[in-house]
């Protein structure tokens, strides 16, 4: 079953929730922040394009508008590759464990998996670990569906 | 609960047969290692893995079937399997089907219960794909022996997936019949292809026995020479202290023993630190073979001996003229003229003798440069070393003055402390290691006073030479000391972990911490 709700993040931008339950022991949920922007591009752009024209206008050296143009280039790669996010994934599998994927705007994805025997509980702690950073909200639906699994889990593993 | 599947994915594509791997009761996982292919005899299967189970203490048995099938089912083959869950009990039973052609899979598993033996019940399975390969190449699992610490917890799932993985890693042994071994039984794995190796590391792994020995030998030779008595008498002793190269190549002496030991790592640690050392070895040749070919080319040997003893020479007149500016009256201070004389004269002979010696050792230092410039080649540690020595031996001056100025400091100091305290009526006790009053007699009042005031009036001079001096000296360490920094930093850095961190980073995967 797939579901999808709009957030807000904390900084008022909005972020999709999509909820898939796999069966009654794996869910997954995944976020997904709006993507990069034509107009914030563009203006940082031609903000550090200005200035340096402005210094070179200066200091009569043409370096300086090279070197814009190879900062320019790299700033956007490396934004892509290591800030921006496009989605996180939490995917939860009863007596597995626990898989949280980061996918970047350059298709980079770093993935941390926890072993359920290690997982003690799933709190909503008050710094936000998430670098899509979304509100209480959202994490409040994510956080109830990780407890009905863990509640689960600790039932079948108490009984013997 | 639910039961956990492991399947390897090399065994998705193979025909059908039968699973063959562990069962961990704990974890209620599964853990298929091969799939045996038809035509087999049962005997020969079990042989097979009762051979497997010896050596390598992994409890494989026959989990169930696996059948990779076309999209027509064919009643034979179901009751044929049926049949095989007798042959081979295990319980649960696992049923793993796949249409050919389709992602159509089935997988089922069946549970004897011990009240009704006909009937059998059904659980939920999710399967888990892993890749041997992997598995196998990163060193996941854990060591074979774990620490005895955690006896409270409940040891069986300390494991948990490194269980999983350890069961893989050790069942190697089932892994080493390939499809070109004319066997009873055919297996698939992931090395059901051909055994991986290269050919360059088995190449090397042979020769390295002999290559080992050899080095071996010929290097205990060297450090029972350098260990010799002849070493510790008073001369050689003293300098092999404090010549820096006598160290280094101790050091490396050290590193090549252990690189070039007979003895097997024991530990991956230790592994990784005898590659680390290797690597460093490797590049510190590399580089000294690079400067070398550098010095040897456009004469640069002669051009830098030629430039020597000018250089020297200008470092002596600079010095003069600061011993003059000192003898003068520096900073506008006032100096005590007698003193200010008679310790910059002396200076000033030092200076003169340094100049001449230099002059003297002139025309042998082409000579002398070439041969060291040789000793490049035996890395670039080395060279850097004896740069150090050379730069300690040419500022010998330098020391020689700090040496006097700090003495000179040192007793005035010294006197003048205890003459202040005989100013005050006090004494030190030594045998009580504390302050005393004591009563003096006139005399000794007196000229203890006369002393004291003659200490205090030459005291600036004395402090002004102490830190004139101890600047120069300072300056001299600190070249000396980064060019140490530089040879440490090429001695220790591991390169080797940090090219298998950029190209092969599972390997450096470890075994965490237990929580």
């Amino acid at each position: 079953m797939e579901d999808e709700r709009s957030f807000l993040d904390i900084c008022g931008g909005p972020l999709t929730l999509r909820r898939r339950y796999y069966s009654s022991y794996c869910r997954e949920f995944g976020l997904s922040s709006a993507r990069l922007s034509l107009r914030s591009v563009t203006a940082v752009t031609c903000t550090v394009w200005l200035v340096a024209y402005g210094l070179f206008t200066l200091f009569e050296n043409s370096m300086i508008l090279s070197s814009a143009i190879f900062i320019t280039i790299l700033g956007l790669l490396g934004y892509l590759h290591f800030v921006k996010i496009d989605q996180e994934t939490l995917l939860i599998i009863d007596s597995l464990g626990i898989q949280m994927t980061s996918s970047y705007a350059s298709g980079k994805e770093s993935t941390t998996f926890i072993e359920m025997d290690k997982v003690k509980d799933v709190i909503v702690n008050e710094a936000i670990y998430m670098s899509t950073k979304p509100r209480l909200d959202c994490l409040i639906e994510v956080y109830r569906s990780c407890q009905e699994i863990l509640a689960r889990q600790k039932a079948t593993s108490a009984s013997p | 609960m639910v039961l956990k599947a492991f399947f390897p994915t090399c065994c998705a594509s193979a025909d059908s047969g039968l699973l063959v791997g562990r069962w961990v009761p704990e974890q209620n996982s599964a853990v298929v290692l091969a799939v045996v292919h038809f035509p087999f005899i049962p005997i020969q299967v079990k042989e097979l893995l009762a051979q497997v189970q010896k050596v390598s203490q992994v409890h494989v048995a026959v989990l169930g079937t696996w059948c990779h099938r076309q999209q027509e089912p064919k009643e034979s083959l179901g009751h044929f399997l049926e049949g095989l869950g007798a042959i081979f009990s295990h319980d649960p039973w696992l049923q793993l089907c796949r249409e050919r052609g389709t992602r159509f899979w089935s997988c089922k598993a069946y549970h004897q219960v011990s009240t009704t033996p006909d009937k059998s019940i059904e659980d939920q399975v999710m399967l888990i794909f892993y890749d041997q390969r992997k598995v196998l190449l990163s060193w996941l699992h854990p060591p074979t022996v774990l620490p005895d610490c955690q006896a409270g917890d409940t040891t069986a799932s300390a494991g948990g997936l490194a269980d999983i993985f350890d069961t893989v890693a050790r069942s190697e042994v089932l892994f080493q019949n390939n499809q070109f071994d004319e066997g009873p039984v055919r297996l698939s794995h992931w090395q059901s292809e051909g055994v991986e190796a290269s050919i360059l590391v088995e190449l090397t792994k042979q020769a390295s026995g002999p290559v080992c020995l050899l080095l071996a030998s010929l290097l205990s030779l060297l450090s029972a020479v350098s260990a010799c008595r002849l070493w510790k008498l008073w001369p050689l002793s003293f300098i092999r202290r404090k010549l820096s190269t006598c160290e280094q190549l101790q050091h490396r002496l050290k590193h090549l023993s252990l690189i070039f030991s007979t003895q097997k790592a024991q530990s991956p640690t230790q592994l990784m630190k005898k590659a680390n050392m290797l690597v460093s070895v490797l590049i510190d040749v590399a580089l000294g073979l690079l400067l070398l070919s550098w010095l040897h080319n456009n004469n640069r040997i002669g051009q830098l001996a030629n430039a020597l003893v000018p250089v020297a020479d200008r470092v002596a007149e600079e010095l003069q003229h600061l011993l003059q500016w000192l003898m003068g009256a520096p900073a506008g201070l006032k100096m005590n003229r007698a003193l200010d004389q008679v310790l910059g004269r002396f200076f000033l002979y030092h200076i003169h003798l340094w100049i001449s010696y230099i002059h003297l050792m002139s025309p042998f230092i082409e000579h002398i440069l070439w041969h060291v410039g040789l000793s490049a080649c035996l890395g670039m540690t080395v060279a850097l070393s004896i740069l150090s020595d050379i730069i300690a031996l040419l500022t010998f001056h330098i020391y020689c003055f700090y040496v006097y100025g700090a003495r000179l400091y040192c007793l005035k100091i010294y006197g003048l402390s205890s003459l202040w305290r005989l100013f005050r009526g006090k004494k030190w006790n030594v045998l009580r290691q504390r302050v005393d009053s004591c009563s003096y007699d006139l005399d000794q009042l007196f000229i203890g006073t006369l002393l004291f005031t003659i200490l205090v009036f030459l005291l600036p001079t004395t402090a002004l030479y102490y830190l004139v001096f101890t600047l120069l000296r300072l300056l001299v360490v600190t070249v000396q000391g980064m060019i140490h920094l530089l040879v440490d930093l090429i001695n220790s850095l591991p390169l080797y972990s940090l090219g298998l961190r950029l190209c092969r980073p599972y390997r450096l995967a470890d075994k965490p911490p237990a929580l």
